[in-house]
């Protein structure tokens, strides 16, 4: 047989997944910041800011990640960039995560009841102001659960970058494979360390939606 | 010059005409207490001086400076025009004491001692002093619109807009806000009060503007008016309340 044991395909899969988790954390908080960006646009009054980004939003929302990964890897190629699969993962990924990061965020924004916004302003405070101290402190108790759960969704979109050549887990499984002929045991691992990763996650986001909304 | 100038102010929402060509002076130190059935304009027209609602047509001045819907114009405007609201609106997640200090901090930028300094003194002025660390959920209505008045107050404001401060309190709880609204008449603060106490009205207010589908029906001396209203619906208006 081959010389792959089981504890060795099991370690090179779980070295493979420190790729995963760490493009997941780029991924998650280059998309939270520049989704952070996104939703003061967004939400602001004036029609020439919260329109490109709603059109924005839409756009990474109505395509597939994968396109989007196409785009990034291919896209700079055309442009005469050479981009790593590691560069075009992590600003797809971004591009997808803010824009998804931003449309939850919008909506816990909206849910703050107007009088927050008319008080703050009647107090002379500006639009950033508001946001700031007043809006997105009570926001951000509303968004902490659907956050995580989105964060879910990121860890298995890290999957898609194997395609581009990324080698993280996904594509870890893929090369053990072709090494061992044993499809069902690798991506079985595969499965079974992705779901190690995202299912804290969704437990996490689960009891703190419990939890925020036993508090009201 | 009149501490503000509201003069043939107008305004649509779509084909509805709420305002339809208002004007009042408010001179410094009047108490003018608007009433008028719910739709006459009253809130609208209230909201306006602050910038809050846009108006169509006509000017608001303060202090003779117009309001303007620009946002740094607003900012100034509202350095000086003080707001309380039926809903109190305080911020629930920070304490009575963070609800005064925030505006004088974030906006005035005075120091942490100011603004400490500050917001004991407005909320002493609420008779509140002690509830300096309590938050929102852990006042009562009353107490909550006294803070939402020493929040107004730490602004400085040369005018205090109140909007039905009353209305969503209990009938117990009233007459705690009312004193303080009161004693800041005495005091001599300006204040312009959208209201449904008449009585208040009566006593304290030293102008009374009824408002009646957008115009203003009938304006004077708060005693001479609900003793002798000269139009039928002032009359039937008064009459209605009591």
């Amino acid at each position: 047989m081959s010389d792959f044991t089981f504890w060795t395909i099991l370690s090179n899969l779980l070295l493979s997944a420190r790729w995963t988790v760490l493009l997941s954390l780029i991924a998650f908080v280059s998309g939270g910041t520049v989704g952070l960006l996104l939703l003061f646009l967004r939400v602001s009054k004036r029609p020439w800011l919260s329109w490109p980004v709603k059109l924005y939003i839409e756009f990474f929302q109505g395509t597939p990640l994968l396109l989007q990964l196409f785009i990034c890897f291919f896209g700079f190629s055309l442009i005469g960039v050479e981009v790593s699969a590691w560069v075009a993962a992590w600003i797809a990924l971004t591009l997808f995560t803010s824009a998804f990061l931003a449309e939850i965020w919008r909506g816990c924004v909206e849910s703050i009841p107007k009088g927050q916004w008319e008080a703050s302003a009647s107090l002379a405070m500006s639009f950033v102001e508001r946001m700031r101290h007043v809006i997105l402190p009570q926001a951000a108790r509303i968004a902490v659960a659907p956050t995580v759960g989105f964060s879910v969704q990121v860890v298995k979109g890290t999957a898609l970058a194997s395609i581009i050549g990324f080698v993280e887990v996904t594509k870890a499984g893929t090369m053990l494979n072709n090494a061992t002929f044993r499809p069902f045991l690798v991506f079985s691992l595969v499965a079974l360390i992705y779901f190690a990763l995202c299912y804290p996650l969704s437990w996490f986001s689960k009891r703190l939606e419990r939890k925020f909304n036993a508090a009201h | 010059m009149p501490l503000i100038d509201i003069h043939d102010v107008r305004k649509n929402f779509g084909a509805l005409e709420v305002l339809k060509g208002v004007s009042i002076d408010v001179e410094k130190g009047d108490v003018v207490a608007i009433i008028g059935r719910s739709g006459s304009g009253k809130s609208t027209l209230l909201r306006c001086v602050n910038g809050l609602e846009t108006y169509d047509s006509g000017v608001i001045s303060v202090e003779g400076v117009r309001v303007h819907d620009q946002e740094d114009k607003l900012r100034e405007l509202r350095r000086k025009v003080g707001m309380v609201f039926q809903q109190f609106n305080l911020f629930p997640h920070l304490t009575a004491g963070e609800n005064v200090m925030l505006a004088p901090k974030v906006v005035n930028g005075l120091s942490r001692a100011e603004v400490r300094e500050l917001a004991q003194a407005s909320l002493a002025r609420v008779g509140l002093a002690e509830k300096f660390g309590s938050y929102p959920s852990q006042l009562s209505g009353g107490q909550q619109q006294r803070v939402a008045i020493a929040r107004a107050l730490s602004m400085q404001p040369k005018v205090l807009l109140c909007d039905e401060i009353t209305s969503a309190l209990d009938p117990e709880l009233v007459n705690e806000v009312l004193k303080v609204v009161e004693s800041l008449a005495r005091d001599g603060m300006t204040l312009i009060l959208v209201t449904h106490e008449m009585r208040f009205a009566r006593d304290v207010g030293s102008k009374l503007v009824f408002m009646h589908q957008g115009r203003v029906h009938e304006e004077g001396m708060p005693r001479q008016l609900f003793a002798k209203p000269v139009t039928p619906e002032l009359a039937q208006f008064i009459q209605a309340i009591h």
